[in-house]
């Protein structure tokens, strides 16, 4: 079960609107960062906090790709391959990223350290390629500049 | 022009609300609790807004549809899920002139006796939801915001909602389901939002530029304003230019600048040695145009009549060195993963569009490749149940029409010349 503060935290979280259930998608951000995950449990968890079906949390969750749905890495690297991004080279970052880090999209490195996903633009086109690691904003990105941001990932 | 939308962003403390006040923010919200919501309404009319977030409806005649209805309470939503791919004009409001959105939602909220908004925002942008919710709690604490706004006995409240990666959140009846909870499918509208929207109350939804734009038309009002960029839909308008062009970014410009004008001279023309090829000129799901076409006015009126739409006003210039092949692809990928799957038409049709493009681009294209694309995408234009759909279908009947000889060639010689 979320611990008191959590639940205070969803209760606060409730109180911004008139029905309960909409607080749903700001919590299950919440048991994301509780759990590192969306496991069965987390759901449980929200679920219970929010008196909402089970069924709906997970329906719900399901949808938005920003909810993980298995456990990642240290670390979220998410790499924006839309076309402002493409056009200026985020796919060879892409393969970038498998051969010096070993990390596949979708994926996650055998020592834990980075989980990849691919973004359907984040907002940063005018930087292109831009990636966000974990709530973090990284732009003009080349192979050099990644070596170096990610050096302060361990 | 001197600047609205982005005045004063150029100050490291912009979003701080001292430094607003400073630059005469929250000036036109007490001008305008001075007014009637009544005569407010008629500036907004004469004003001649239309809303910023993509389809360019009267502002003014959208919220007379809500103040009509005579339930309450009645629902304030911004939208600030920005997700139309080449798009990133919100961002600056949100990020660095947060207090302006604010100031505009609550000029809004007394004009349409609205006393509860949210701001939908994007998933993608967590400083953002930093910013806004540090700037809300300032809002508060200066009456600006809460049950006693400027001391008047007017009330607004607000809070920030967060998405989680969903492109169709940003349409305004699936943006209502996500708020409430839900899968972001859109509804059958009718009924409209306005009348039965989120909570099941009239509800109101505007983009983040629109309501932004709220405090200008106290300040100068709605004459001057319509006398700003095109007639058919005046006023500033952000546009944000990525791509090969030397100085990406966000631009505030008349509504119904020339599009040559954004590329060529706002963003500094082409990178060094390059030539134009093609532009996207309204985010993602609005048609291509060819480098031959780009001498066009940029609003609502005369893009369609150039063979485009102004959508979000996202400008995504290639240059030669780009296969429109590869981003006829990327952008079915795109339609195809964010396709909500309630409609037939959308689900299996951007898949299908997708397969195609795909065996194209990697060089196994087949005879009759191109006419089954156009088969595929005339059979959903005007049948999905949103305009997702419809726009993923012209997005590649507008690449056939300009660009076919590069289709043709992909099949004929199984790859790619651009590829090296
Ligand atoms: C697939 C789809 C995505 C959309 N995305 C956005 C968006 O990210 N931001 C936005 O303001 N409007 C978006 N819209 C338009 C909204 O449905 C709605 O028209 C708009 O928010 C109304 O505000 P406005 O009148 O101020 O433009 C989208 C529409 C569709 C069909
Ligand atoms: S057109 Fe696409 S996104 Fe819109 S309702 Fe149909 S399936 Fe969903
Ligand atoms: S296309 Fe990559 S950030 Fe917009």
């Amino acid at each position: 079960m979320f611990n008191e503060t959590v639940l205070k935290e969803i209760d606060d979280i409730k109180a911004r609107y008139p029905d309960r259930k909409s607080a749903l998608l700001p919590s299950l951000y919440v048991a994301q960062r509780e759990f590192g995950w969306l496991s069965h449990e987390a759901m449980e968890c929200v679920s219970k906090a929010l008196n909402v079906p089970e069924a709906m949390v997970r329906g719900t969750a399901s949808f938005y790709s920003m909810y993980r749905h298995r456990p990642v890495g240290r670390h979220v690297i998410q790499l924006c391959t839309n076309v402002s991004c493409m056009i200026l080279g985020a796919e060879k970052l892409v393969d970038f990223l498998e051969t010096r880090y070993g990390v596949q999209p979708g994926g996650t490195s055998h020592d834990s350290r980075f989980s990849l996903v691919i973004m359907e633009c984040i907002g940063a086109c005018g930087t292109a390629p831009a990636m966000l690691v974990n709530t973090d904003f990284h732009d003009n990105l080349s192979e050099k500049r990644i070596e170096e941001i990610l050096e302060k990932y361990k | 022009m001197d600047k609205f939308l982005l005045r004063n962003i150029e100050n490291p403390n912009s979003a701080d609300i001292s430094e607003y006040v400073k630059a005469g923010g929250y000036r036109n919200l007490s001008k305008a609790l001075e007014l009637s919501p009544s005569d407010i309404m008629e500036e907004i009319k004469k004003s001649g807004l239309r809303g910023r977030g993509g389809a360019g409806f009267p502002t003014g005649m959208k919220w007379s549809f809500a103040k009509a209805d005579p339930k309450f309470p009645k629902y304030l939503l911004c939208n600030a899920d920005e997700g139309e791919p080449g798009t990133f004009k919100d961002r600056p409001i949100l990020e660095k002139n947060p207090h302006l959105l604010i100031e505009g939602m609550v000029i809004s909220g007394y004009v349409l006796g609205s006393e509860y908004g949210y701001i939908y925002l994007r998933g993608e942008y967590p400083a953002a939801a930093d910013i806004l919710n540090a700037a809300i709690k300032q809002a508060y604490e200066s009456n600006y915001l809460g049950d006693n706004i400027n001391g008047k006995g007017i009330k607004f409240h607000l809070a920030v909602h967060q998405g989680a990666g969903a492109y169709i959140c940003g349409e305004e009846t699936a943006l209502i389901e996500s708020i409430e909870g839900k899968k972001g499918q859109p509804r059958n509208k009718p009924p409209f939002p306005v009348n039965v929207g989120a909570w099941s109350m009239p509800t109101i939804v505007n983009n983040v530029e629109t309501l932004s734009n709220l405090p200008y038309i106290i300040e100068i009002g709605g004459e001057a304003y319509s006398n700003i960029g095109s007639k058919e839909c005046p006023g500033p308008k952000l546009f944000s230019v990525s791509g090969h062009v030397k100085n990406p970014g966000v631009y505030e410009l008349p509504m119904g600048t020339s599009l040559k004008d954004i590329i060529y001279t706002h963003a500094g023309g082409m990178r060094d040695g390059s030539k134009l090829k093609a532009v996207i000129p309204g985010g993602i799901s609005t048609p291509v145009l060819p480098a031959d076409a780009v001498d066009c006015a940029m609003d609502f009126v005369a893009m369609p009549k150039a063979g485009s739409m102004l959508g979000s006003g996202a400008v995504i210039v290639m240059d030669e060195s780009v296969c429109m092949v590869k981003v006829a692809y990327r952008a079915l990928k795109f339609f195809e993963h964010e396709s909500c799957g309630k409609c037939v038409p959308c689900r299996e049709g951007t898949d299908w569009l997708r397969k195609v493009l795909e065996r194209m681009e990697k060089g196994n294209g087949k005879e009759g490749d191109i006419e089954l694309l156009s088969d595929i995408a005339g059979i959903m234009l005007g049948r999905t149940f949103c305009p997702l759909g419809d726009g993923a279908a012209g997005v590649v009947m507008g690449m056939i029409k300009h660009f076919r000889n590069e289709f043709e060639e992909h099949i004929k010689e199984g790859r790619c010349k651009l590829r090296n």
